[in-house]
């Protein structure tokens, strides 16, 4: 998917005309998803792929809730940054706890991307995605659809030290509307800390550290809420899910048979 | 950590309004430059905030969210935070990410100057 008007894959030239020609394009326009509007998505295997197609993405702008910035780093990685980084994008799902799926391409993690979600939140599952937002060989970011938790950016990165690599994943993101806020306020951030902990505990084994330990630092950027997007209620994939849910054959035939 | 590869250079061009210009490489490792240059265009004194990215050469999704932060910043004191001489690369990730729905992009220096400021920032 990435630069859908550009042949094979090459970058766009979307630089500014100079005199008489074309500017080359930045170096970085290989490592952002081409413009999209509204999300489109293939289904996928072992996971639900609703609540993405249609959707638009929102970052932080688009949110309801605070803001936070959340980070979760590992230190002393024993390889290279652009090493953490590949074995990260090339198994993703696999350092996610248990009852969470994350279903990509095949092809791996690469701009413009669109990955479908089935998070485990309460008993109950959450189908979304995510759009692979920017991606090089020290970072990958994933941006959210409407919809989600949470409206932001979360960034996955590697960058070198005096006693080794430290990987790393930031968020930047607020809670997407009023329901999701509340859920966030009565444990859902605990939930999604020990998430995080939990991912990066394994990432951190995988890459070879002996006893990976989790620095975590945790900042509200902005404690102001943005009522004018409330509306964002309409599109919260946590109760289109439970909905799709009960009204699936499995769902109706689970109801008929508790009565 | 990264050394940040950016300069921003601060120009007051009227009464409450600042201009930065920004060259190089626009990444998270350039938050503490930013905020120099925040400070300097007058911090909370100032009602409209020009960036100029004519001299981007790059920028990563790490950027992206230093500007999110600048916003948060921005709006908090009821200041307006406009843009010019992105190019249609720049101009592209600004829609992709839907932050030209908070910061105005602007075709030339003198109309992002001359916009009359949005009447309240909205909270």
């Amino acid at each position: 998917m990435t630069n859908p008007d550009g042949a094979d894959g090459a970058p766009l030239e979307l630089g500014s005309a100079g005199a008489g020609g074309v500017a080359p394009a930045p170096r970085d326009a290989p490592n952002w998803a081409a413009k999209v509007e509204r999300l489109e998505v293939e289904s996928r295997e072992g996971v639900r792929g609703t609540n993405v197609a249609g959707r638009r993405l929102t970052g932080p702008v688009q949110g309801f809730g605070k803001m936070w910035q959340k980070t979760y780093a590992v230190a002393r990685i024993p390889v290279a940054p652009e090493q953490a980084i590949a074995e990260w994008k090339a198994h993703f799902a696999e350092f996610w706890p248990k009852g969470n799926r994350f279903a990509g391409p095949i092809t791996g993690i690469s701009p413009g991307d669109v990955a479908l979600l089935d998070l485990s939140i309460g008993g109950s599952t959450l189908s979304t995605g995510v759009l692979v937002l920017y991606a090089d060989e020290r970072s990958f970011t994933f941006m959210t659809p409407q919809g989600h938790m949470f409206g932001g950016w979360i960034t996955f990165s590697a960058d070198s030290g005096e006693d080794g690599t430290t990987v790393q994943a930031q968020m930047l993101l607020r809670s997407s509307d009023p329901v999701y806020e509340v859920a966030l306020a009565l444990g859902g951030h605990r939930k999604e800390d020990r998430f995080w902990q939990q991912t990066l505990t394994a990432l951190g084994r995988h890459l070879g550290a002996e006893r990976p330990e989790v620095e975590r630092r945790i900042v509200c950027v902005d404690a102001h809420r943005q009522w004018r997007n409330w509306r964002n209620l309409w599109y919260n994939a946590a109760a289109r899910s439970l909905g799709q849910t009960l009204s699936s054959p499995a769902g109706r035939r689970r109801r008929a048979a508790e009565r | 950590m990264q050394t940040p590869v950016v300069a921003m250079d601060v120009r007051h061009v009227d009464d409450g309004v600042a201009v930065i210009d920004i060259s190089g490489e626009v990444t998270s490792a350039c938050e503490q430059v930013l905020m120099s240059a925040y400070e300097l265009a007058g911090g909370q004194q100032a009602r409209r905030l020009v960036l100029n990215f004519s001299a981007l050469e790059y920028m990563n999704s790490g950027g992206i969210g230093m500007l999110v932060t600048l916003l948060v910043r921005a709006n908090r004191q009821r200041q307006h935070l406009a843009a010019y001489g992105l190019s249609g690369h720049y101009r592209q990730i600004f829609e992709l990410t839907r932050l030209d729905e908070a910061i105005t992009i602007y075709e030339d220096e003198r109309s992002a100057v001359a916009a009359a400021p949005v009447a309240e920032v909205e909270r």
